[in-house]
């Protein structure tokens, strides 16, 4: 780099510190903006921030290299991320990389973790996991920014504005629409407007009464692991601390889930309202909305509701006029790592620095963002506490089961004729989802995204509850003209990618699952390598240190008892014949799709690379 | 009265705020353990000290002891998993024990004798990690290192030098060095840092003493670590 760049490198950065601080948390996001402006963090960025911020310039280099988005090394001035879920690859994803890549006279295809970047800087070409658009894909981000249900035409006016060097404002609006596609409205979804009732009748009745409502009504955590709302409020009201936090994980890394993308486009106001109720319960005068980097394109318009709550005095001081009630909340953007969706390390996070999960206990009720009692919580969990404070708790408490009031709000994609949000009842059966989002010829559900659960058709009459299929959103649909490897391999990819690396079994467990996957698939795996998946699937979901290292392993170990099928015909020294002829059991399959080509038949390439019919 | 938990039959006393390794650590009873040292922070990194509470799986060096907890720490199924924790860390490095000047004094080795662990089983992933000899005393070899992080938290809490952290993330995780140029040489580190006594392996060492003591007469060598414990403390010995 030229002396004049390191200038405006230092400019920049001064620049970002006297607007937005020199608070050491900050510097998660002073490297984001650093990386927008000049898509890497070049040297000079962590000389001038460790000194302003007194971080070592380990620190800083740390930080860079963890999260997905950050680069010590220059890309291209457009930046391309291909959305790299499975439901992305079903929908074509694959070929569009080529076509672009080809297109824009590169060669190879961009890995997890490898970019392929053009020797005049002008653009790279990259992966990135999940862009939470799976009802609209294939989707890309460029400069950070979702570009959504692409096809070839769209892929190649693409390059042409590469080509051209057209600014990302001048390119077609349309590329950047996000749809909302909300399919089945329930007890949440079926109101957006607010009248910030909730927050009067707080004001109005007290935080006893508040906190009440959420109690009766039952209200668990909508972020996968279910934990009682009311509990997790009182127990930080409770804590000894000085400041209390509201934090809002709208990190939504989860393959598959897109829901509180929908909740923050329409609900905005409804989310914010709950973490507002939440601060007036247990104290708090700060609040952080975690916003996963893959959705900054949403920055303006939250920005422009917290502004305009402040405005309408619903946020800031005296909320409401009430004598006291102090709340705002800052927006601090991710940067791409799932991991940072795990409460502790989304704490990490916010405090910027590297996403590793913290010990516990403490949780962070009582020891969390500053090591003071925080509430951490999922969109949707803000959004239902409002309503119930706001209708009360038997209202809530008048849908789902036993042990899951209310609603949940599922984000269901892959093969299906309308992809998108449902809301239902707890207690609704997964083939009431399949026939209400059109899927046909299902072969296989993944439930709660990648870390979720396999189910077969033998499971479609199971129901999405606490007490039996627990959800954070996720519902990704297999018919059965996919082979199901592909969304193991898929998956092993992410969590190897995934892993924050602090404990032995995950970091190098996963990374291990996902080579043996990969020699499977290959056709040169043997039964012995099944029984390898297993045990280390085991030992990751035994000895993990936190929840992904404790579920990375759970499609590999569903997929071999339910599926065996998938791996079985790939194994090059099967100890064991089928006892049913699989090409056969496709036959229906090819009769439905017209298809009876070479390709619609189980072929398997063999070592030596000659292939057989399964 | 004090109060009590039972680790493989045995009845362990403890008190309030104890881990179940500081409890065990206290009565002379051996759990395995890599990246936990009495003197500093629990990490719970490792997981080599896992073991077993009711069918439920927790690290002994965080765990919180309680009354009537019943532990255990030797069973197969928890000395399986032990084992295949430490052949994922010997396939994850470039560890070649025998000639290793570190062998027969090494945690890591010595643990591994411990738990059965007779082969790395899983196959290796071959890092191409260099070997760091810019400091005068010291010499880093980044193909030893399991990423425990008690040369970090040595050095950040103890040194207060913040010389050591991890970078990276996933299989990619490694340990840097604070310097501009990135060498232990242009870095505050001095061979009196308490960071430079705490390494588990072969992964921190002086320079220019190399097999002093002969191997096959060594720490480990002599007696299993479930006896003589951990190295740091025999160190301080020959030091
Ligand atoms: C690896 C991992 C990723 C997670 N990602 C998310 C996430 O993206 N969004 C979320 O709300 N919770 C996520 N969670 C769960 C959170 O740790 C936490 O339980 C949740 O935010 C609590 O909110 P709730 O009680 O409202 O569900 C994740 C957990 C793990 C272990
Ligand atoms: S299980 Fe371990 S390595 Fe995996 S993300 Fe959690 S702490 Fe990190
Ligand atoms: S160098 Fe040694 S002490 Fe430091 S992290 Fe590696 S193994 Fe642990
Ligand atoms: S010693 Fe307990 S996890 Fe390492």
């Amino acid at each position: 780099m030229n002396a004049s760049t390191a200038v405006t490198v230092e400019g920049f950065v001064t620049e970002s510190l006297a607007t937005h601080g020199r608070d050491p948390r900050h510097l998660l996001q002073h490297l984001i903006r650093v990386q927008q402006r000049f898509s890497y963090v070049p040297d000079a960025a962590v000389e001038a921030l460790s000194a302003a911020l007194d971080v070592t310039r380990t620190q800083v280099r740390a930080a860079i290299a963890f999260y997905a988005f950050l680069h010590n090394r220059p890309r291209g001035a457009f930046e391309i991320r291909f959305s790299d879920n499975i439901t992305d690859r079903m929908l074509g994803s694959r070929r569009l990389i080529r076509l672009l890549v080809e297109r824009l006279g590169l060669t190879g295809l961009p890995a997890w973790g490898h970019d392929l970047i053009r020797d005049d800087g002008r653009v790279s070409i990259g992966l990135a996991s999940c862009t939470g658009m799976c009802d609209q894909g294939p989707a890309l981000l460029v400069n950070g920014y979702a570009v959504t249900h692409l096809d070839a035409q769209r892929v190649d006016r693409i390059a042409d504005l590469v080509q051209e060097g057209i600014l990302l404002e001048r390119w077609p609006g349309e590329f950047f629409r996000v749809g909302n596609n909300i399919r089945r409205r329930g007890l949440l979804l079926g109101n957006p407007a607010t009248d910030s009732a909730a927050l009067h009748r707080l004001v109005d009745e007290g935080a006893d009464v508040a906190l009440a409502e959420v109690e009766r009504s039952g209200l668990r955590g909508r972020g996968g692991a279910g934990f009682t709302t009311a509990l997790k409020w009182r127990f930080c009201r409770e804590a000894p601390g000085t400041e209390r936090y509201v934090v809002c994980n709208a990190d939504e890394g989860e393959p598959g889930t897109f829901k509180d993308r929908v909740l923050l486009t329409d609900y905005a106001d409804l989310v914010i309202e709950g973490m507002t109720v939440c601060a007036g319960v247990i104290g708090a005068r700060r609040g952080f909305l975690y916003l996963r980097g893959e959705y900054r394109y949403l920055l303006p318009h939250l920005e422009s509701v917290l502004q305009r709550r402040r405005a309408e005095g619903l946020l800031g001081m005296s909320i409401l006029g009430a004598d006291g009630f102090d709340f705002d909340i800052e927006i601090h953007l991710g940067a791409g790592a799932y991991i940072c969706g795990e409460e502790s390390a989304l704490i990490e996070s916010l405090e910027g620095k590297r996403g590793v999960t913290r010990k516990r206990p403490p949780f962070p009720v009582t020891s969390g963002f500053d090591d003071q009692p925080t509430v951490v919580n999922n969109v949707e969990t803000f959004l239902a506490a409002a309503r119930v404070v706001r209708w009360g708790g038997y209202w809530f408490r008048g849908e789902g089961t036993d042990q899951s009031a209310g609603s949940k709000i599922l984000s269901v994609s892959g093969d299906c004729a309308r992809p998108g949000i449902y809301e239902y009842p707890f207690g609704t059966p997964v083939h009431r989802v399949l026939s209400d989002c059109g899927a046909e010829n299902t072969q296989a559900v993944q439930i709660s995204g990648a870390a979720g659960a396999t189910l077969s058709p033998a499971d479609f009459d199971r129901i999405i509850a606490f007490e039996d299929l627990p959800t954070a959103g996720s519902f990704m649909v297999f018919d059965d003209s996919r082979d199901l490897l592909d969304m193991v391999r898929n998956f092993a990819a992410f969590f190897a990618h995934e892993s924050c690396g602090f404990c032995t079994p995950c970091r190098v467990g996963g990374a291990l699952l996902r080579n043996l996957i990969e020699k499977v698939a290959a056709g040169q795996g043997s039964e012995y390598d099944l029984s390898e998946m297993r045990r280390i699937g085991a030992v990751m979901r035994q000895a993990s240190y936190c929840g992904l290292g404790h579920t990375a392993p759970n499609h590999v170990l569903n997929t071999l008892d339910k599926f065996p099928q998938i791996y079985r015909r790939r194994l090059a020294r099967a100890s064991h014949t089928p006892s049913f002829d699989l090409d056969a059991a496709l036959s229906e399959a090819r009769a439905l799709t017209g298809r009876d080509d070479v390709g619609a038949h189980i072929r398997v390439q063999m070592p030596d690379g000659s292939e057989v019919s399964a | 009265m004090s109060k009590t938990f039972t680790l493989d039959g045995r009845e362990i006393p403890f008190e309030t705020g104890q881990t179940i390794m500081d409890a065990a650590l206290a009565a002379a009873v051996y759990i395995p353990h890599l990246c936990h040292n009495p003197e500093f922070a629990p990490h719970g990194s490792c997981r080599v000290c896992v073991v077993d509470i009711g069918g439920r799986q927790v690290s002994a060096c965080t765990a919180a002891a309680s009354e009537g907890l019943v532990v255990d720490s030797s069973s197969e199924a928890i000395q399986a998993t032990r084992r295949a924790i430490l052949q994922m860390l010997f396939v994850e490095g470039n560890h070649v024990c025998p000639a290793c000047e570190k062998s027969g004094a090494c945690q890591l080795q010595a643990v591994a004798y411990y738990t059965g662990m007779l082969a790395p089983h899983f196959t290796h992933f071959f890092p191409r990690r260099p070997v760091d000899a810019s400091h005068p005393d010291v010499i880093i070899d980044f193909n030893r290192c399991i990423l425990c992080e008690l040369c970090v938290r040595a050095s950040r809490d103890h040194d207060g030098k913040r010389v050591f952290a991890i970078s990276g993330r996933g299989l990619e995780s490694h340990l840097v060095i604070d310097s501009p140029s990135g060498l232990l040489g242009d870095s505050s580190f001095a061979a009196g840092d308490k960071a430079a006594h705490v390494c588990p392996t072969g992964a921190i060492l002086p320079k220019g003493r190399g097999y002093e003591t002969p191997i096959g007469e060594r720490l480990y060598d002599r007696e299993p670590i479930s006896i003589v414990g951990d190295v740091r403390a025999h160190e301080e010995e020959v030091v």
